[in-house]
């Protein structure tokens, strides 16, 4: 199918003249990294912009490295790099596990952590492993930076705190100070590349505290706050999980789609939940199964 | 709309190709480049047909636009199969994998950034490597059984 819509093509060599073209366009343009997201959506008439920017000749969006004890994955950083980083799976496991449940491997070659981020979209599988190690990320307009806690990024389905003259430069995580061990919990209509149909990212630190994110269960991928309470420094227990799972249904608003009905979603949210505790439990007592094996 | 003439390096050979900035580069591959070994199937990323190595990695064609690979290096089933069918291709024609065929130059070439990056993979990282690649008519096996074979030799 072409694409109907004309535009121009612009491939900024820095952030400044990105930000310029940014400006100029007033929100008429799009931003294009993977375009595994972006190019669905111009052929099918839902984007309709003047013009379409490539960031990948922006050399500082390609970093993927530590500074100040804090993780920095530029705008163009794909989840196959992600991936095939032995810093993410040292450090994030979570992440590294959640990457590799994003799609189709010819995808992840080109699809991007930050464009899932700015695409938004309830199910994106990048959010909920970067809610749990309190990710950051890094905007830059024409005239100012900013750091938005990405607790505060989503606005609604497929909508951001990103205003029409910014681009994402970075996602940044701190380095975790406690010794934690996590999971990605995915379920979909069967293994293999597919949506999410609820996921579930557990982060386990030392001193038993818990962070839990799920995505696709909502109108934006966010934090268990009331589980995470509700567990705050107790040894995990059967009982203590039973009581937990009946607090996933004041956590999550799950719909029925093509995918799933809401019932489904809400029940195999509170499977994944258990799962997800025990792994990530075991996970950091140096058992259970490996990261990348899944749990369902 | 600007008419921009991209250069690339097709199969080795250096190409040029005047496109517009919406022309996606499936569909210059196949109309303005007389490729057709990368199909256009899903056209949306799913199905894995139009699978071609940009840069080095495979790739959804469907999903770039042409003017991205200005400047780049394109490999398609006939960029790799110069010499004579490779042993991961004999091993597919060993076993009949394939029956319609449409799926193929995406799942050879799928299978061959695998076997590139991971040549000894076990059956789940082979599963895992071509679940992008849709195939309606074999169920499967008898292509993963010629992956296992062409990576044990």
């Amino acid at each position: 199918m072409p694409i109907a819509t004309d535009f121009e093509y612009h491939k900024p060599k820095d952030l400044s003249e990105a930000t310029g073209l940014l400006s100029r366009y007033q929100g008429r343009a799009q931003l294009l990294a993977g375009g595994t997201d972006l190019i669905v959506w111009l052929k099918e008439g839902m984007k309709t912009p003047e013009a379409v920017i490539d960031i990948k000749g922006i050399p500082e969006l390609w970093h993927l490295d530590v500074k100040n004890d804090t993780l920095s994955i530029g705008a163009r950083v794909t989840f196959t790099e992600l991936i095939e980083s032995g810093l993410v799976k040292e450090r994030f496991p979570a992440l590294w596990e959640a990457s590799r449940t994003v799609a189709s491997c010819g995808v992840r070659n080109r699809a991007t952590l930050v464009g899932n981020l700015c695409s938004a979209v309830p199910s994106l599988d990048g959010a909920p492993a970067l809610l749990v190690y309190d990710a950051c990320v890094h905007t830059r307009g024409p005239v100012e930076e900013r750091k938005i806690p990405l607790s505060e990024w989503f606005t609604g389905p497929k909508r951001t705190a990103l205003l029409p003259d910014e681009l994402v430069t970075a996602v940044e995580l701190p380095l975790p100070k406690k010794k934690s061990a996590g999971c990605y919990v995915k379920l979909g209509r069967y293994r293999g590349e597919d949506l999410a149909q609820v996921g579930l990212a557990v982060l386990a630190e030392e001193g038993n505290l818990w962070k839990l994110a799920f995505c696709a269960v909502g109108p934006i991928a966010k934090r268990a706050e009331k589980i995470e309470a509700l567990l705050k420094s107790k040894k995990l227990s059967e009982a203590l999980i039973a009581k937990a799972k009946t607090l996933v249904v004041k956590e999550i608003s799950p719909i029925t789609d093509i995918r799933a009905s809401s019932e489904y979603r809400l029940h195999m949210a509170q499977v994944m939940l258990e799962r997800g505790l025990k792994t990530a439990a075991a996970r950091l007592a140096g058992k259970g199964p490996a990261y990348g094996v899944s749990v369902l | 709309m600007t008419k921009t003439s991209i250069q690339l390096k097709l199969n080795g050979i250096s190409r040029r190709a005047d496109v517009e900035p919406n022309d996606v580069l499936i569909d210059v591959l196949r109309d303005k480049l007389g490729v057709k070994s990368p199909k256009v199937g899903c056209d949306r990323g799913d199905c894995g047909t139009c699978t071609v190595f940009l840069n080095g990695r495979t790739v959804r064609s469907c999903l770039v636009l042409a003017i991205e690979a200005d400047g780049g290096e394109v490999v398609t089933l006939e960029g790799i199969s110069k010499d004579g069918p490779t042993k991961l291709q004999k091993s597919f024609v060993d076993r009949s994998s394939f029956q319609c065929g449409f799926c193929a130059p995406g799942m050879v070439l799928a299978a061959t950034e695998l076997l590139q990056n991971n040549p000894h993979p076990v059956r789940e990282e082979i599963q895992e490597a071509i679940a992008g690649n849709l195939c309606r008519c074999t169920g499967y096996s008898p292509i993963i059984e010629a992956i296992e074979a062409a990576a044990k030799k």
